[in-house]
């Protein structure tokens, strides 16, 4: 295989991916990568890096759509983003001092419980009734349009949600995901925050958080031009219609399947992690 | 207070999401056109990416960038779409400063300094 047809089937792959990721609102690095590192034969520090970039992509180019709906919060946001990007940095070094064999295994992990979380419906948590210092202190509460008007919420728990937050940062810096399944926890479940908030301030955060490793990839030459080329197009392009399907219908069939395949991928890369085949 | 009322945390965000989106594209462009010359010079060759050696020094920080960029190096271009990219939302955090300021919200701007400089301190290749 050339060069040539090796970029147009990535750019294909990369398309599906961020199709599927926008639909399912899990992102495309968790595909992305066990795509180039199972599939294509990439080496996983090469697989991360180009899907890191295209995670920048696809959250900064879906921010305009978010704001214009005035549901995140941006002071939150930021406060969090501090504990995104020290874990971002800090994940990035684990990354280049980890064997792929090791990331292998917990990609996979990771990629287990986005299973879970696809397949979950998402059962709100009752909105906190009265205010709490600290969030006072930060100035954070906030208010989001519902179907009966605006609303006004709470924050609570932001010293969980920070420790939290952090994690998920390290876990982004580590894998080159966007890591918004474990934002939204942090935000949605420990902090109280409204759901819609929580994932639309995410989206947000994740493009900060992986700019916070992407210059450390850069620096130790994980990003290459001809991978990231065609998996940054791609990704853009697919998460782009994906979140146009979206607006119609979100199948709960589709949730399965994609469900099922990512449990497959991630019981793959465990196991070439552990016979050290990655 | 004189001039104009502050922004509010809206039109902020208004502004950000049109900021990001034209970041976005802009990289897409560049991106694109360093691909189709890329495909054109190194598109028979064997892709090889099993083993990690990772990329040559000067696809690695943004004066080596800038200068295969200039000279028309397709990969070097491609870099600095990503370069462009991996800015853009470093701008957003650097445009949120201003936004604060002119709300006079010191404690905010305080905290975006923060994230900024972790950002530059990664940017910079993260050596201590």
């Amino acid at each position: 295989m050339d060069n040539l047809l090796f970029t147009l089937l990535l750019w294909l792959g990369s398309v599906a991916a961020g199709f599927f990721g926008a639909l399912t609102g899990l992102g495309g690095g968790v595909i992305i990568v066990p795509l180039l590192a199972l599939g294509f034969g990439v080496n996983i520090r090469y697989a991360i890096g180009a899907s890191l970039v295209s995670v920048i992509a696809t959250s900064s180019g879906a921010a305009s759509a978010y704001v214009k709906e005035g549901y995140s919060n941006i002071r939150i946001g930021m406060f969090l983003e501090i504990a995104t990007t020290l874990g971002a940095l800090f994940g990035a070094f684990l990354a280049t001092t980890m064997p792929t064999s090791t990331i292998a295994i917990v990609f996979g992990i990771i990629l287990v419980y986005s299973s879970i979380v696809s397949v979950r419906p998402p059962h709100p948590t009752p909105a906190a009734t009265h205010p709490d210092k600290l969030a006072g202190l930060l100035r954070v509460d906030s208010s989001y349009p519902t179907g009966e008007g605006i609303r006004d919420y709470y924050v609570h728990s932001i010293p969980t949600g920070f420790v939290m937050m952090f994690g998920a940062g390290t876990i982004s810096g580590l894998l080159g995901i966007g890591s918004g399944v474990m934002k939204v926890l942090a935000m949605d479940r420990a902090m109280r925050i409204p759901f819609k908030v929580s994932t639309t301030t995410s989206n947000f955060m994740i493009g900060v958080t992986a700019a916070a490793s992407a210059g450390i990839y850069l620096d130790r030459g994980y990003i290459d031009p001809g991978l990231a080329m065609p998996v940054m197009l791609g990704v853009l392009m697919g998460s782009f219609a994906g979140s146009m399907a979206l607006v119609k219908a979100r199948p709960a069939s589709l949730r399965m399947v994609f469900s099922v395949t990512i449990l497959l991928l991630a019981v793959e890369m465990i196991y070439r992690g552990i016979t050290g085949k990655l | 207070m004189s001039g104009k009322p502050p922004l509010t945390d809206r039109q902020i965000e208004v502004v950000i999401g049109n900021l990001l989106r034209a970041g976005v594209l802009a990289a897409a462009v560049i991106v694109l056109a360093g691909g189709v010359f890329y495909l054109a010079h190194y598109g028979a060759q064997r892709p090889n990416y099993k083993v990690f050696s990772g990329e040559p020094a000067d696809l690695r920080d943004i004066s080596g960038i800038a200068r295969d960029a200039l000279a028309m190096h397709s990969k070097g271009v491609i870099q600095l779409g990503l370069i462009l990219l991996i800015a853009t939302p470093v701008s957003r955090v650097a445009f949120s400063i201003a936004a604060f300021a002119a709300q006079r919200d010191r404690l905010y701007v305080a905290l975006t300094i923060i994230v900024l400089s972790i950002l530059v301190f990664s940017l910079a290749g993260g050596h201590f």
